[in-house]
């Protein structure tokens, strides 16, 4: 009675935690022995059938918009068109020496880097405080969740309202301990480098829930035993996580700060609702540039233009991301 | 090096549950290689990591070296343990690895070097120190474990069931590494297992746990030859010893103690009339399983084993017989082991 | 207190303060947004009353303005029928496609799922120009359609990846056992993979919808006037008469649409959580 050779992928999904109901005992199973796996094999022609209609569709409405994109930027097309013509390298010189294009890169660049600094140390304080089980433990993950999850817009527009002008209520506490005097209590929303600073932590506010949950599922992949060795072998509390936690973490890590860097750089909203830009284009980042060009401005080409610039990095980002992820692989 | 004694040490987990450890009392002695040995849920890893630290023991004194440590930290107990997954640190060096638990304790870089190529070279993994762990094999990786075990110079080595995540084939000769290795350091070790042949190689003594409560602390001898209850008994051998209820008594005797009455030439034995139903033959001896006929152990279950069987038939009864010393007697309540009495046995 | 209970304390409170902290940082607009709502005009716009406490009475007027004068409910239909026709596409491009990836087509399969979910790093701020003339030119402009036929683009990708991670922790022998037994490659997955996946797929459900009421840009842009708007950028847009911000009613809006939601997330965020480690960590 030969016996077949079990596939190698189909004992590795075995190891793998099962995250659908174990029914493999209601399965029948054939009494010769195990079935070499029909999955080694593959079945191409349906596969392509299954998954065409996804990537035809991607390919059109992701594919197609980009390279019309490129096209805009050489052209001269606006809203409301009928016919574009060729421009040539005309967009680019113009806003190149635009004195709010370079200030919007620069804005971005310091939007970016600022709000992932307080990102990644703060959702890496919330991972190792939410670690470890304990009472309330569901409330507290709750509250932290929802600035992730309710929509950004109306958040920002909370915030808006929390950093108002006139009646900020954190105005109104300073002013009650004494700490400004009534009508100079700081402008958060209108004074520029106020208004940057506003615009990173609202951003950074948002952020932190989603990177905590990554950085938390980090730390909890690491076996237990690990720390455990650690203890037996003298390491306290801080340096088990500087010189084991944190390391063992750092593929995951790269995931949230990659896509981090990803949603802000390339994100419009929260400047758009709380300084549209302003004031002086000091909080101006790419996208919101790009929007008030092309959209507001009607100028689409040079919206398309402009916005295109951010390509180079998302190119840079997505490398960096497929190495990775293969790295992510061997913890 | 130093002794270890528990002092009625429980660990209940749920309040009202039948505790995981129950009034552990035990002392190693120094340098002794003393075992753990128990089925899954009898609470030798959980004694053991109470010893590490890991766990903190509901009632009950853990004592190393005479100090009691109850409330010191894992790392003030001067231990070093073996994982059963070898917990090595995956993003460091075989090197680093070795050299953590020094850089820990802030002992000084410069003798790094020389202590970690010194544990290296007692485990023979010289020229394994700039690989990362995932780069190495089952026994390479117990290797390295061990070797950061040691280069602390700990006074007690404790292993959670090191073998157990290695092929069968790796078993023996990690196994028989370990040996040497405690032969050459002679540091007092605890070591878990629920595989009763490794127990039984290894030991200098078997602690045997059931559900929590000590049940036998003997050498190997002792727990094979003398078991203390009916657990014990059935626990040390393969295949089991055969215990058979009487009226008030639960006699038992081990298969290789149960052969054909012409080959025991014990002048007191017992004859017992036995039908086969069940012949193996596993290559180095048979396993003969069948039932006793007449007598007042009629229709009871016994299993024998023996370097010859192959003229045995299926159906058919043979004379078997048992030597008296070989018997052995338990209490049917308590389970523990009685006094030999005689027995009418026809 | 014996040392070892002592060194247990300080972490405990050191734990509890920090999370304190966070949490009332990352709460602190909602709890704003529910005292916002409920307070009196006068009382809102005074300097002198402390905004901590209700100097008033509280009342619903903002509601009943929100709820009344505004086309607040005539939004969230909007979203919620964009949501589900969005999810509906969702899942009818995704699961298939998730599947065939994972299953049938090796490792090339497997390279064109990490394809796949790059594009989801594509942003809209990329693509909204060149998208709002294709929409326009298509006579889509101002309608929910555009946004029905545009989402998907970003939530597929999503879904796609997190079922992947689904389903390959389903074990390769339940449809080998089923194939054995007579059904077809396809059968196999439509009465034994599906059904086994169906808290995967309500995962991909819930974050699909989340992803729809978050977006932004492309319902700025795409849509012009009050009554086809979503409510994400109808709240902003529309809430606000020129320079007057009705505050009171602003955050009534922002909290009504945003707790629901929470609710819905925090149930599914466990199985989320599991779906994204196990795609994270197998690339």
């Amino acid at each position: 009675m030969a016996i077949e050779p079990v596939d190698d992928a189909q004992s590795q999904a075995e190891k793998a935690p099962p995250l659908a109901p174990d029914i493999s005992d209601k399965v029948k199973r054939p009494k010769w022995g195990k079935v070499k796996s029909a999955g080694a094999a593959q079945s191409p022609l349906l596969g392509a059938a299954m998954f065409a209609p996804a990537v035809l569709y991607l390919l059109a409405i992701l594919g197609g918009p980009f390279i019309l994109a490129v096209i805009y930027a050489f052209s001269d097309i606006r809203i409301g068109s009928t016919e574009m013509h060729w421009v040539g390298l005309e967009n680019f010189r113009s806003i190149l020496q635009s004195p709010s294009f370079r200030t919007s890169i620069e804005n971005s660049f310091i939007f970016t880097f600022c709000s992932q600094v307080i990102v990644i140390i703060g959702s890496t304080i919330l991972a190792v405080a939410l670690e470890k089980k304990f009472r309330g433990r569901g409330i507290f993950r709750f509250l932290i969740l929802l600035p992730w999850v309710a929509p950004i817009s109306l958040g920002a527009i909370g915030w808006k309202w929390i950093l108002d002008s006139l009646y900020s209520v954190i105005n109104w506490v300073l002013v009650a301990v004494h700490l400004f005097k009534p009508y100079e209590a700081p402008m958060w929303l209108g004074e520029p480098h106020l208004a940057m600073a506003s615009v990173i932590l609202v951003q950074s506010w948002r952020l932190l829930p989603f990177a905590t949950v990554i950085m938390l599922a980090g730390l909890t992949a690491i076996p237990k035993e690990i720390p455990e060795a650690a203890a037996i072998d003298g390491a306290g509390f801080w340096r088990t996580l500087f010189e084991i936690n944190i390391p063992m973490m750092l593929p995951i890590i790269n995931v949230a700060v990659l896509f981090g860097i990803i949603f802000t750089f390339t994100d419009m909203t929260v400047v758009y609702i709380l300084t549209a830009g302003g004031p002086f284009d000091s909080t101006q980042v790419l996208p919101s540039y790009a929007y008030f060009t092309g959209i507001l401005g009607s100028d689409l080409a040079a919206g398309a233009a402009v916005s295109l610039f951010l390509v180079p990095l998302l190119v840079i980002i997505a490398w960096l991301m497929l190495r990775t992820a293969h790295r992510a692989e061997v913890v | 090096m130093a002794v270890v004694q528990t002092r009625n040490l429980t660990k209940v987990f749920k309040q009202g549950e039948i505790g995981a450890v129950n009034d552990v009392n035990l002392e190693t002695r120094e340098g002794e290689f003393l075992v753990f040995l128990g089925p899954s849920g009898s609470g030798k890893t959980t004694l053991l990591r109470m010893i590490a630290g890991l766990e903190t023991p509901t009632a009950g004194e853990i004592l190393i070296g005479g100090r009691v440590v109850n409330d010191l930290a894992p790392r003030e107990r001067r231990i070093a343990m073996v994982f059963q997954s070898y917990a090595l640190y995956p993003h460091l060096s075989v090197y680093k690895n070795i050299a953590f638990p020094l850089k820990a304790q802030k002992v000084p870089k410069d003798a790094h070097k020389v202590k970690v190529e010194w544990a290296a070279s007692l485990l023979g993994i010289r020229d394994l120190l700039q690989r990362k762990p995932r780069e190495l094999s089952g026994g390479e990786r117990q290797r390295v474990a061990l070797a950061r075990a040691i280069v602390r110079e700990p006074s007690v080595f404790l292993l959670d069931e090191p073998l157990s995540n290695l092929d069968a084939k790796l078993r023996a000769s990690a196994r028989e590494e370990l040996e040497r290795f405690h032969r050459r350091i002679n540091t007092t070790t605890i070591y878990v297992t629920h595989d009763q042949i490794e127990a039984m190689a290894m030991g200098d003594r078997i602690v045997v746990l059931h559900k929590g409560y000590v049940r036998q602390i003997g050498a190997p001898t002792e727990v094979y030859d003398d078991p203390a209850d009916t657990f014990v008994a059935t626990f040390l051998g393969s295949p089991p010893m055969n215990l058979i209820p009487d009226t008030d008594v639960i006699v038992g005797f081990r298969p290789e103690h149960f052969r054909v009455a012409s080959a025991v030439t014990d002048t007191d034995k017992i004859p017992l009339k036995f039908q086969v139903e069940n012949v193996e033959y596993l290559g180095a001896e048979w396993i003969l399983s069948g039932a006793l006929v007449g007598g007042r152990f009629n229709g009871k279950k016994a299993v024998s084993r023996l370097l010859f069987g192959q003229e045995f038939e299926i159906g058919k009864t043979y004379d078997f017989a048992v030597p008296e010393r070989r018997l052995k007697f338990f209490d049917p309540v308590t389970e523990k082991k009685t006094a030999a009495r005689k027995l009418a046995w026809q | 207190m014996s040392k070892e209970r002592q060194s247990r304390l300080w972490p405990a409170l050191l734990r509890l303060a920090v999370l304190s902290i966070f949490t009332i940082l990352l709460a602190f607009p909602f709890y704003w947004m529910v005292i916002t709502t409920f307070k009196q005009n006068s009382d809102l716009y005074d300097l002198q009353s402390n905004p901590f406490i209700f100097n008033a009475k509280p009342t619903l007027d903002h509601l009943r303005f929100l709820f009344g004068q505004t086309m607040y409910l005539r939004w969230l239909g909007n979203t919620a029928l964009v949501g589900l026709l969005v999810v509906t596409i969702t899942l009818v491009l995704a699961i298939p496609a998730a599947y065939s990836l994972t299953r049938l087509t090796g490792r090339w399969g497997q390279r064109l799922g990490i394809i796949i979910f790059l594009t989801y790093l594509i942003p809209p701020t990329l693509l909204f120009i060149p998208l709002s003339k294709v929409v326009a030119d298509l006579g889509l402009q101002d309608t929910i359609w555009s946004l029905v036929v545009v989402y998907p683009s970003f939530t597929v990708p999503f879904s796609i990846w997190l079922l992947m991670g689904f389903f390959k922790s389903i074990p390769r022998e339940l449809e080998d056992a089923a194939m054995v037994d007579g059904l077809t490659r396809f059968g196999a997955f439509v009465k034994m993979v599906v059904p086994i996946s169906i808290s995967g797929i309500l995962t991909v459900v819930i974050f699909t919808f989340t992803l729809v009421t978050q977006e932004f840009v492309y319902a700025l842009t795409f849509i012009s006037t009050e009554p086809h708007q979503m409510v994400g950028v109808g709240i902003p847009i529309f809430l606000i008469r020129g320079d007057v911000y009705y505050w009171g009613s602003l955050m009534a809006a922002c909290l009504i649409a945003s707790l629901p939601i929470a609710f819905l997330y925090n149930l599914f965020l466990d199985r989320f959580i599991a779906g994204f480690t196990v795609g994270a960590v197998k690339g």
